[in-house]
Formats: C-alpha cells, sequence, structure tokens
C-alpha cells in the first residue's frame, strides 16, 4: 500500500470519513504523519472557533473590568480570577461533568457533552478570561492624550470608543495577544484527555500521537511528528498575527512599530 | 447530615484527603529541584565555554517550542526506557536479543524497573518519581528562561566594577550577579509557581493516583450492592470541590508573593522601590 492510499483513507480520519479501523500492526511512518495531521484538523477547529468568540467576549469583558459601574466591576474580576486561576484541565473535567448531569437532568444539552461544543465552550470562556486581563492592561495604558483629542473633537460615548479607545487598545495588546493565541491552541491538546470522550476515535493530533506511542511503545516517531506540527502551526499564527500588527501600526513612523516578539509559552 | 459525616470518612475518602497531599508533596519537591535546573540551564547559557552554552540555549529553546502537555506524555515513556536501558547494559551485559523488536520494548527481568516482585508502594512511588522528574525537566526550562533574562536585567556595570577591582569571573558570577539577580527573576518566578499549581492536575495523566484520579473514582453513580452510601453522579461537585481548592490555592499565593515581592523592592534603586518610598514618606 502506498502512501498516496494512506492518505485517502486516514487524510480526514478525525472527522470520520475514510477507513472506520485505525492501523493495528505494521505502522509506518506514512501512516502516523497521516493521522496525526488528521488530528490537527481538531486542533485548528477549536483554536479558531474559540479564539474568535473569544476575542468578542474579552473586549467585553475589559471594559467591565475598567468601568465605573461597581457590579460590573465585580463581575468581570471574578469571571478572571475564575478562569485563571484554576486549571484548565480541572475546568475540562467540571463542564464535562455539569454538560452530563444537566443532560440528565433536563435532556437538553445533548450536544455540550461531546467535544465538538461542550470543549468549545471552556475553551471560549477560558481564553475570553485570559485575553480580557491583557486586553485590560492594554486599556489602562491607551494615551491620556489620545482620549483628551477625542473629547476635544466633540467624540463622546460609542464613536469615541470605535474608533480611538479601541483600536489603540488592540494596538497595544497585540504582541501579548499573540502569545495568548499560540497558547490556546496548545491548550487545545487538553481537550480528548479531560473526560471528554473520543466518539469512534475521533480525536485529535495528541490523541493520536499517543495512540501510537501506546501501540509501538516506541515515544520517539509520534510525538517528534506532533512537535513538528505545532511548530508549523506556530510559525503560521505568528505569520498572521504579523500582517494584522502591522496593520494595526501603519500610522506611526517605521521605527517607532513595536515589533511583535513571541516568547511562547507556558501551560494553563 | 449524620449519612454526610460518615460517607465523607470512609477508607477511600481518606484517600482522597492524602492525595492533595502528594499534590503539595510534588509542589515541594519539584519547585526547588526546577529552580536548581533552571539555574544549571541559565548559567550554562552564559558561559564562556561554547558547546556548554549551546546546551543550555537548546534546553531553553526546546522545551519551550513544544506544548507541554505532548512533553508530560513523552518523557515519561522516554524516562521510563532510558532507565530501563541503562540498567540493562550494566546488568544484563549477555544478553544477545535487541532490545527492540518490532513494537517490543525487551529488556531483561533483573533490569526491570521497579523490580516485577517489589510491593505495590515501589511502582507508586517509582511513578511519583518519575513525576517528578518531568515536571523539573519542563519547568526547569522556564525557569531557565526567566533567570537568563534576570541575569542580563542585572546593571552591566556592576559586572564591570567587580571586574576593574579584579574578581575572576567566577567570583563576578557568585558575588555580584546572583544575588542581585533575584528582585529582577521574582515576578517571572512568582509567574511560573502560578503555572505550576495549575499544571498539578497532569499527575493524573502520567498515571499517579492525584485528586483528579479519586474525584473520578469516588463520584461516580454507586449502587447500594457495591457500597454502604449509594448515590447518583457526582462527579460534578467533586471536581467543583477540586476548582474551589485551586482558586483558594491560587489566591493565598498571590497574597504571600505579593508581600514577598514588597519586601525585596524595599530600598531597590527600581521604580517599585521608588513608589515605596513616596508611599512611606
Amino acid at each position: 500500500m502506498s502512501c498516496w492510499d494512506t492518505i485517502a483513507d486516514y487524510g480526514l480520519r478525525s472527522l470520520g470519513i475514510g477507513e472506520r479501523l485505525l492501523p493495528r500492526e505494521g505502522f509506518t511512518l506514512c501512516q502516523q504523519v497521516t493521522l496525526i495531521g488528521s488530528g490537527m484538523l481538531w486542533n485548528i477547529y477549536f483554536g479558531i472557533c474559540a479564539l474568535t468568540s473569544g476575542f468578542c467576549l474579552a473586549t467585553a469583558v475589559a471594559m467591565g473590568k475598567a468601568s465605573n459601574n461597581r457590579v460590573l466591576r465585580k463581575l468581570s474580576e471574578w469571571f478572571i480570577f475564575i478562569f485563571r486561576g484554576s486549571p484548565l484541565f480541572i475546568q475540562f473535567f467540571f463542564a464535562y461533568f455539569l454538560f452530563l448531569s444537566l443532560k440528565q437532568a433536563t435532556g437538553m444539552f445533548t450536544a455540550f457533552s461531546s467535544a465538538w461544543a461542550g470543549a468549545l465552550v471552556v475553551l471560549f470562556l477560558n481564553t475570553a478570561a485570559y485575553s480580557g486581563e491583557i486586553f485590560y492592561g492594554a486599556l489602562l495604558s491607551v494615551p491620556k492624550g489620545d482620549v483628551e483629542a477625542a473629547d476635544a473633537y466633540g467624540m463622546s460615548g460609542w464613536p469615541r470608543f470605535r474608533r480611538i479607545v479601541w483600536p489603540t487598545m488592540l494596538r497595544l495588546a497585540w504582541p501579548a495577544y499573540t502569545n495568548e493565541a499560540i497558547f490556546l491552541f496548545h491548550a487545545t491538546t487538553l481537550v480528548f484527555f479531560s473526560g471528554f470522550p473520543a466518539l469512534q476515535q475521533k480525536g485529535d493530533a495528541l490523541y493520536y500521537a499517543s495512540y501510537f506511542a501506546d501501540k509501538t511503545f516506541n515515544p520517539f516517531v509520534p510525538y517528534p511528528i506532533l512537535a513538528g506540527y505545532f511548530i508549523l502551526l506556530t510559525l503560521v499564527i505568528v505569520g498572521i498575527f504579523g500582517l494584522i500588527n502591522r496593520h494595526l501600526n501603519r500610522h506611526l513612523p517605521q521605527d517607532a512599530r513595536p515589533k511583535l516578539r513571541v516568547r511562547p509559552n507556558l501551560l494553563r | 447530615m449524620q449519612w454526610f459525616a460518615c460517607y465523607l470518612t470512609t477508607g477511600k475518602h481518606m484517600g482522597f484527603y492524602v492525595s492533595f497531599g502528594t499534590v503539595l508533596l510534588l509542589l515541594a519537591i519539584t519547585a526547588p529541584t526546577a529552580l536548581a535546573f533552571g539555574f544549571a540551564a541559565a548559567g550554562a547559557a552564559r558561559s564562556a565555554v561554547a558547546p556548554l552554552r549551546w546546551i543550555g540555549k537548546a534546553y531553553i529553546a526546546i522545551v519551550r517550542g513544544v506544548p507541554d502537555i505532548a512533553f508530560f506524555l513523552f518523557f515519561v515513556i522516554a524516562l521510563d526506557q532510558a532507565f530501563e536501558w541503562m540498567r540493562h547494559k550494566v546488568k544484563c551485559a549477555d544478553w544477545d536479543q535487541p532490545i527492540r523488536q518490532g513494537n517490543d520494548f525487551v529488556v531483561c527481568a533483573a533490569a526491570k524497573l521497579p523490580l516485577g516482585n517489589s510491593p505495590q508502594w515501589m511502582h507508586e512511588t517509582y511513578g511519583f518519581f518519575l513525576a517528578v522528574l518531568t515536571f523539573s525537566i519542563v519547568f526547569g526550562a522556564f525557569a531557565g528562561n526567566v533567570l537568563f533574562g534576570a541575569m542580563r536585567a542585572v546593571p552591566h556595570a556592576q559586572l564591570e566594577t567587580a571586574a576593574a577591582y579584579g574578581m575572576s569571573r567566577r567570583q563576578v558570577f557568585w558575588r555580584i550577579l546572583v544575588p542581585q539577580m533575584w528582585v529582577f527573576a521574582l515576578p517571572g518566578l512568582s509567574n511560573l509557581w502560578m503555572v505550576l499549581i495549575k499544571a498539578t492536575p497532569l499527575l493524573f495523566l502520567l498515571g499517579v493516583e492525584d485528586i483528579v484520579y479519586w474525584a473520578r473514582e469516588l463520584g461516580g453513580a454507586k449502587t447500594p450492592r457495591f457500597t454502604d452510601y449509594p448515590h447518583g453522579d457526582w462527579r460534578m461537585w467533586y471536581f467543583l470541590a477540586l476548582l474551589i481548592f485551586y482558586l483558594a490555592f491560587t489566591r493565598v499565593s498571590e497574597v504571600v508573593l505579593g508581600r514577598l515581592m514588597a519586601r525585596l523592592t524595599h530600598g531597590q534603586a527600581t521604580t517599585g522601590g521608588e513608589a515605596q518610598r513616596k508611599a512611606a514618606t
């Protein structure tokens, strides 16, 4: 069997398309690369969906934490503390069993006890809390003069936020937010190790990597493959975020533009 | 009420409480070990000997670039096999079969770790030891990065002055650089401590019977046939308890580290020290 056949059989295995049985013996390098790559689809799905939805909530949370309204501020602070102060791993477990109990009690929430929705909710809230804190820090360091100038032009409320405060906040927060994005993609590997079942062995990259490591008793092939995929993914993220960074800073003189300095990555 | 008092003091629950101790023990051992690893790495990365410098820098760079959970899964098997391989080479020199037979990793019986006939607690301790080593290696790289940065943050003039006084490189390192770097390292290290706390549930993946294991075990639905205390699926509540445990632990650490930082910045020529001085007057 050539490598092309393997790719045709297992390329979309993580979505349930293609060969049903995973390889059981005579593991070739091609099979490992293909299956682990196929699992990466889930990591990318979780990462992109959580990042885009989390971005909106993070802005709201940052605004809440900086607001004068006591209730809003306390709410945002607690939200950030709860999701940043506890391990993501435990959050996954708790959410899974919570959704399971809700499903039994009410009959609803069926979708949430499977990974594609349930884990996504946890990742969404988690990244919202982490990036909310980043945005809050940036919001505090928006230059006073910018806001005063906006006031002098007669802007206030929504237009001022939309046209002055928000873009500056994003610009200042962007390097830290890039790290958060990389970090989030790395965190997606936890999903299938924390309660959420991989139905019909449709798992993510780490799930397949540990499958191969278990079967072959040889961690020196699948994990470096996984590492390679993640390094590629990280490079892509850095590239895309770098482009956005350039767009956000396009009004600044060349030498005043902040460089993206990537410093991944601690686990959460 | 009575029922709960009995339920929460069964033998299995005692095991659950002990596992909290396991987590704390892991933290207590790992934190100094990781710091030592990191210190060695940072020292090596600054070394004048080129190969040593490459090793230090490569160690810091590699561990930081890859998802950590992959490292946790990788190191446990790899370390286990490395130990067994070394013992195999020493103890069974006349073994003629290859060690890697296809998909199997075969060593002679005397080289097995722990020995096949050793008691259960040996197996558990060995697993715990592997976990500590893995955590130390991974967090050692993070700590190495923080300390490397802190060493560069120490004003260069200090080092030049020391050299001008005729100190050797070694003396400059130990007498000038190391005592001064801790203030710069503390914010990074306290961040690392928080991350380390949050990494402890990964013990579960390494096969140690930690709090996650017990929470799953105890919370599952129980029928009257197997236990005196039947109940439904309570895993949700057990994990809620773990969540609260971690939140409380994080909160306490935040307060303690805040005080430590305030004490260390006292009298330092940094913005923090200056702010303290202004607040006092």
